[in-house]
């Protein structure tokens, strides 16, 4: 891969943001192997980490207004050369994989220190670096191949790191295996579709295909393209009938490495599905619009009553919360199947609200694993009064889960129920509010095990360390903050909206 | 490109590398899912890549064309035709995926043998069934004890 070191027309260090936007933690991430003393992995992947979410949040500064950054790899102009492109909507992705990722670090240290031991924690950090830099650079990216590409960086480190949860328990190994090979399923199925999509367009640039499919119009092969990579990112995704992979993943891999898969590696998919759909697809194309509501819609809610429902019975919280995931992503998908522009604005904010609500509470999880020993609800029992501050965490992030008034969980199933009436398909509406009722049930079983059970006699358990609590508190008051104060989410998610129903247009900047 | 109700034989042999690859997909699909054996089920997976690549490697043929290099000299003829490198590129890529996949598929197998003692499914399976039953048993005071 071509570097900023080319000679290039964009001098100065702001040019170059969208390439070391990759290039800082893809870099960092041998280097860590290099240097191979594990003394140094841990600053070495937080340093990284953090230089991301300043380039992140530069990027989504400058293109908040709906300007779009072309940046291309190496001096190839696009068509033919890979371009980056920053937009409203991937700026906001990408800020919020770099956002979570800086602040799960910390927390990860102290939690990977007692669930990974100390010899793999060097290749642990390099795993996490790759499979951060290839979420980024599926966000990032303007070249089709070069998704799938990313894709598998990230989705190859994602298998490691979730099968270090066979220290604790050996049931990782399998749903790693698992994973694997429907991950690659998915991802091979994607590669066939945007095989069809050359054949048909003879490009690969994301906005090149938009344009060249916007003229051509309707034909064979781009019906099996869009139904390959649907099919494809749907696994990704976990929609819900092609979602096995991840309650076992989520459930038995390293408690920092759920808080961070839960919160970016589907919302990145979600965001790919997001632009083929939107961007390079047209919206208007029949097809589409028949698969979105014949098939994601009646999914989606299958998946928001189906998921809730056997959430509702785990005795795992783990679990529990690995249900509820593939429920809320039943969420994202309604509003992207009601193809208006709240539906789709209610899709973004909740891919950004769902994903800080779930770092939270994974995180809590974490805590518990770290104090207790498990997250079995019976090894919770009364803990509300021994881990005060981690507790009260749960059920601020749980209210958000929920959708309570006041916490962000509720401004985006807010928007959410505004685009299904906006369809006037007030049914959806009430079964939005219907499942979730089930949330308040699996939530209630949670509080109801950490208040109102007595805690054992012989318990030792104490509060976790700062390291930890902190990272966990950060996500719980942007709950609270995000769901009060919705400038930010919203202008962003309304302008990424925009950008994405504008079809080819919108690709090319307005 | 059927015509009346006979094949039209020319765009059957004509197409004969797409028709491979549907038949090495769907078969590589199917060990995938057909059986029980991990290591099998890696091997079903490769097929099922492989088969992607012949799509691509098809794609890039143009009819008449010779390989895509230019001479030596850098003398380019524009009356030669080329065939197109771009797919012959992205699936180099897309093997490095493929070996990746498989080495780590692999070493998943290798690090379940050592845990299980076994790469059948099925009794895979079975283990894992028996530990979540304990895990019911042990855990499930609080769900059995409605307050």
């Amino acid at each position: 891969m071509a570097t900023e070191t080319v000679v290039h027309t964009a001098l100065t260090l702001t040019d170059q943001l969208p390439a070391l936007q990759i290039v800082v933690p893809f870099v960092a991430a041998p280097l860590i192997v290099l240097l191979g003393g594990r003394r140094w992995a841990w600053p070495i992947a937080f340093a990284a980490s953090l230089a991301s979410l300043v380039i992140a949040a530069l990027l989504l500064a400058s293109v908040l207004d709906g300007s779009i950054i072309s940046y291309h790899m190496g001096g190839w102009a696009p068509p033919v050369g890979i371009e980056y492109r920053v937009d409203a909507a991937n700026a906001f992705v990408l800020l919020l994989v770099s956002a979570i990722s800086t602040v799960v670090l910390p927390y990860a240290r102290t939690s990977i220190a007692r669930e990974v031991s100390e010899r793999h924690h060097a290749l642990f950090y390099t795993a996490y670096l790759l499979c951060f830099s290839g979420l980024m650079g599926v966000a990032i990216t303007g070249d089709a191949f070069n998704v799938f590409v990313f894709l598998e960086i990230s989705s190859l480190s994602t298998y490691v790191l979730i099968a270090q949860g066979a220290e604790r328990d050996r049931r990782a190994l399998t749903a790693s295996y698992d994973y694997l090979i429907m991950g690659t399923i998915g991802a091979t199925f994607f590669v066939i579709g945007i095989g069809f999509l050359y054949m048909a367009t003879g490009t690969l640039n994301l906005a090149d295909l938009a344009d060249r499919i916007a003229d051509k119009g309707d034909s064979r092969t781009i019906r099996a393209a869009f139904a390959f990579i649907v099919v494809g990112i749907g696994l990704k995704v976990a929609m819900y009938p092609v979602h096995r992979w991840l309650p076992n993943a989520y459930t038995y891999a390293p408690s920092a490495i759920t808080a961070f898969l839960a919160a970016t590696a589907t919302k990145v998919a979600v965001y790919v599905l997001l632009r083929f759909v939107f961007s390079v697809f047209q919206p208007a194309f029949i097809f589409e619009v028949h698969t979105l509501e014949f098939i994601i819609l009646p999914f989606a809610l299958v998946a928001m009553f189906a998921c809730s429902f056997v959430a509702v019975f785990q005795s795992d919280f783990k679990m529990m919360l690995a249900f509820s995931s593939v429920a809320q992503i039943g969420y994202i998908l309604l509003g992207i199947s009601f193809l208006n522009e709240t539906g789709v604005t209610a899709a973004v904010i909740h891919l950004f609200n769902h994903g800080i609500t779930k770092a939270a509470l994974f995180m809590a999880v974490g805590a518990y694993v770290y104090s207790a020993g498990g997250s079995f609800y019976d090894t919770m029992q009364g803990l509300g009064r021994r881990m005060p501050l981690t507790s009260a965490a749960v059920v601020i992030a749980g209210l958000s889960l929920i959708g309570v008034p006041g916490t962000a969980g509720f401004i985006s199933k807010w928007v959410l129920v505004q685009g299904a009436l906006e369809k006037g398909w007030w049914p959806v509406a009430i079964l939005i509010v219907g499942s979730s009722l089930l949330a308040v049930i699996y939530i209630w079983r949670v509080i109801e095990v950490l208040y109102l059970q007595p805690t054992p006699e012989d318990s030792r358990v104490r509060e976790v360390p700062m390291s930890m609590l902190v990272p966990i508190w950060i996500m719980t008051l942007a709950c609270i903050w995000f769901g009060l104060n919705t400038d930010m989410t919203m202008s962003a998610a309304q302008a990424a909206a925009r950008g994405l129903l504008a079809g080819s247009a919108g690709m090319m900047g307005q | 490109m059927v015509k009346e109700f006979g094949l039209d034989w020319t765009f059957v042999i004509g197409h004969l590398n797409y028709w491979l690859f549907i038949i090495l997909m769907m078969t590589g699909l199917y060990i995938v899912v057909a059986k029980g054996n991990l290591v099998k089920k890696i091997v079903g997976l490769n097929i099922f890549q492989t088969a992607v690549f012949m799509l691509y490697i098809s794609v890039g043929k143009v009819k008449g064309g010779t390989a895509p290099i230019f001479p030596v000299d850098m003398n380019i003829d524009p009356d030669v035709l080329y065939s197109n490198p771009l797919p012959h590129v992205l699936i180099l890529t897309a093997i490095v995926v493929g070996v990746a996949t498989t080495s780590l598929g692999l070493a998943l197998a290798v690090r379940i043998r050592e845990e299980y003692g076994t790469i059948e499914e099925d009794s895979i399976q079975k283990i894992d069934r028996d530990t979540c039953l304990q895990d019911a048993n042990l855990h499930s005071e609080v769900a059995s004890e409605p307050r």
